[in-house]
């Protein structure tokens, strides 16, 4: 029987022939991750059960990312304990000068590769999916079974097929392409289903830019998304695997649950404005909106690519007086590329902050935490009420290109505005 | 089998209640379920954690806890004692965090009107049933799987694989 690019990794990684959409499998996990919010939970659990070491330390990493370097006092005491117990378990543990988001740096350190079964411990783990494996997210306790036993158990999702057709309009990137997505299904329109992104549009974005996609897929419920690798992805992933891998390809004659045809001619950049990722808008309906902060970083857009964008746009360029404007890489090997390119000097020049890997703003921890009634226009990937701060705090969301240039005019607007 | 009706402080929430409101970002470095339970849902209405109370239950519209993976959100539900959350759906990776450490959820799918806040409710957990009066009518949720239903029997995940593996061992 045909099936799905999901199912077959799922069927493969469960040792089975085949596997069919509501069955419950027990399957093996090719690499996995914590973090300085989940860590602490996840090895307090291996340590109360006795729980002595882990599956496979080569799968495993924890990253310091959210409240590092510490905040407070509190927060010092969380990522000393970190270190205690990630010295006791022989996990690698990144913070300080190799400090980077784990969903990214999975990536970047090839260990989430095509054809593979991946759960992390983060909501965006499903950004992997964006390499053609199965990725998903979890919490402290599933992981930390994950690390006793190297396996999970899962629901197989359903597939819904995202075809995506036609030229969209200037500035539209992987980001607007999801916002756009999650604007038409809503937040729970994927609901614990395999997201499958295709078509001519998805083909023609950059690795990274279908990773932006990947990444949200959690904003629309689903359990994860994937894009069957091509050319592309292959280079991609060439210099950086950690392993041997075996990409799969999804039966061309599989049943989905559903295939939603996405037409994107004449789309504009995407903005979802409080309170929910759905809530979207196109540019042009929100231009002029007043902000007091852009950030422009996260697992979602703290990508390499998304740095030469926003800073092909701030070259030469003043940041507005009336705003902050916070540049956080997702990783260090990108911060470190920043210097060598000379982005972080533009960004400098353009009077931003830059700063080393956190994910600090994203989630309201720190790095730009936002008072009441204040508004931030950010790369990132959620806009719940008090995500980024005070409850009475707004975040709206959109692409680099976006947020640098409003950081240029100092209110929401496009490239093409300045 | 005979109903076995628990009783408890009904309070109720809309849709898509993401973990953020249920435990904000700021108390994340907090490990245990009591101290948890001091800030729960503060993120959605800072008079909350001073409203819950043991045995209550709480009724919620769809995608209940959607967004962040942070398990603190369930712990913070259960260490505020609540006896069950009733949800029309709940978002997959709150679901399975509650399960796992042991908060017990119901699923049902047919929205919940009428209720005030704080007055009686009715749960049983066994049957996967509500009632909002004390002579009905019954709300019939819908059945965990039965993955789900042999966690709950090992009072969560962890013991769950250990028992596992300890089958495993001696067969
Ligand atoms: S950058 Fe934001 S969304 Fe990504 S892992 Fe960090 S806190 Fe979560």
């Amino acid at each position: 029987m045909a099936q799905t690019i999901t199912e077959k990794i799922i069927a493969c990684h469960a040792g089975r022939e085949r596997v069919r959409p509501g069955e419950y499998v027990e399957a093996s996990v090719d690499q996995t991750w914590s973090d300085d919010l989940g860590a602490p939970l996840t090895l307090g659990l291996l340590e109360q059960h006795g729980i002595g070491q882990v599956f496979d330390r080569e799968r495993v990493f924890i990253t310091s990312m959210v409240n590092a370097p510490a905040q407070n006092a509190h927060f010092a005491a969380v990522l000393k304990q970190i270190r205690a117990l990630t010295g006791k378990f022989e996990i690698p543990l990144y913070e300080m000068g190799t400090a980077a988001i784990h969903n990214s740096l999975g990536i970047e350190m090839g260990r989430t590769l095509p054809g593979e079964l991946i759960a992390g411990g983060n909501s965006h783990a499903c950004m992997a999916g964006g390499l053609g494996c199965f990725a998903t997210g979890m919490g402290s306790t599933d992981i930390a079974a994950i690390l006793a036993t190297g396996r999970t158990w899962l629901e197989v999702p359903r597939t819904i097929r995202y075809r995506y057709t036609g030229t969209a309009g200037r500035w539209v990137t992987g980001k607007d392409l999801m916002l756009h997505t999650i604007g038409r299904i809503g937040v729970a329109g994927a609901d614990n289903a395999a997201m499958e992104f295709c078509g001519d549009p998805v083909n023609a974005l950059e690795v990274e830019e279908r990773l932006s996609m990947t990444n949200m897929a959690i904003e629309a419920g689903a359990q994860n998304a994937i894009i069957e690798p091509d050319a592309k992805t292959l280079a991609y992933v060439k210099d950086i695997a950690t392993r041997p891998f075996a990409p799969v390809y999804g039966d061309p004659d599989a049943r989905v649950s559903e295939e939603i045809l996405i037409p994107i001619d004449g789309l504009e950049p995407v903005i979802a404005l409080p309170f929910l990722p759905g809530n979207t808008r196109p540019l042009s309906a929100v231009k002029g909106t007043r902000l007091d902060q852009v950030y422009i970083g996260s697992c979602t857009n703290g990508w390499m690519h998304d740095m030469r964008v926003a800073a092909s746009i701030l070259k030469g360029r003043r940041v507005a007086g009336n705003l902050r404007v916070i540049i956080i890489p997702s990783t260090t090997k990108i911060h470190h590329q920043c210097m060598k390119e000379g982005l972080a000097g533009i960004f400098l020049e353009a009077g931003a902050a830059f700063s080393m890997p956190t994910c600090g703003p994203c989630i309201g921890a720190h790095m730009g935490v936002l008072a009441e009634g204040e508004r931030c226009l950010s790369t990132s990937n959620r806009n719940f009420p008090g995500r980024q701060g005070h409850v009475r705090s707004e975040t709206y969301l959109c692409n680099p290109a976006v947020a640098a240039a409003s950081a240029v005019k100092g209110h929401l607007c496009g490239p093409d505005d300045l | 089998m005979a109903p076995h009706w628990h009783r408890g402080k009904a309070w109720f929430l809309g849709d898509n209640i993401d973990t953020d409101q249920i435990m904000p970002t700021p108390y994340l470095g907090l490990k245990n379920n009591e101290d948890l339970a001091k800030h729960v849902l503060s993120g959605n209405d800072p008079g909350w954690p001073g409203r819950l109370g043991k045995g209550d239950i709480l009724f919620a519209g769809l995608n209940f806890g959607c967004g962040s993976s942070r398990e603190h959100a369930p712990r913070g539900l259960k260490g505020a004692g609540i006896a069950c959350v009733v949800a029309r759906s709940f978002a997959r990776i709150f679901y399975r965090n509650a399960i796992n450490i042991g908060l017990p959820l119901l699923v049902l799918p047919q929205p919940v009107s009428g209720g005030t806040p704080g007055q009686d409710a009715w749960i049983d957990l066994e049957a996967g049933a509500a009632k909002l009066h004390a002579d009905g009518p019954a709300l019939q949720g819908i059945a965990p799987p039965q993955i789900v239903r042999d966690i709950i029997a090992h009072d969560g995940l962890m013991p769950y694989v250990k028992a596992k593996a300890a089958a495993a061992q001696s067969a």
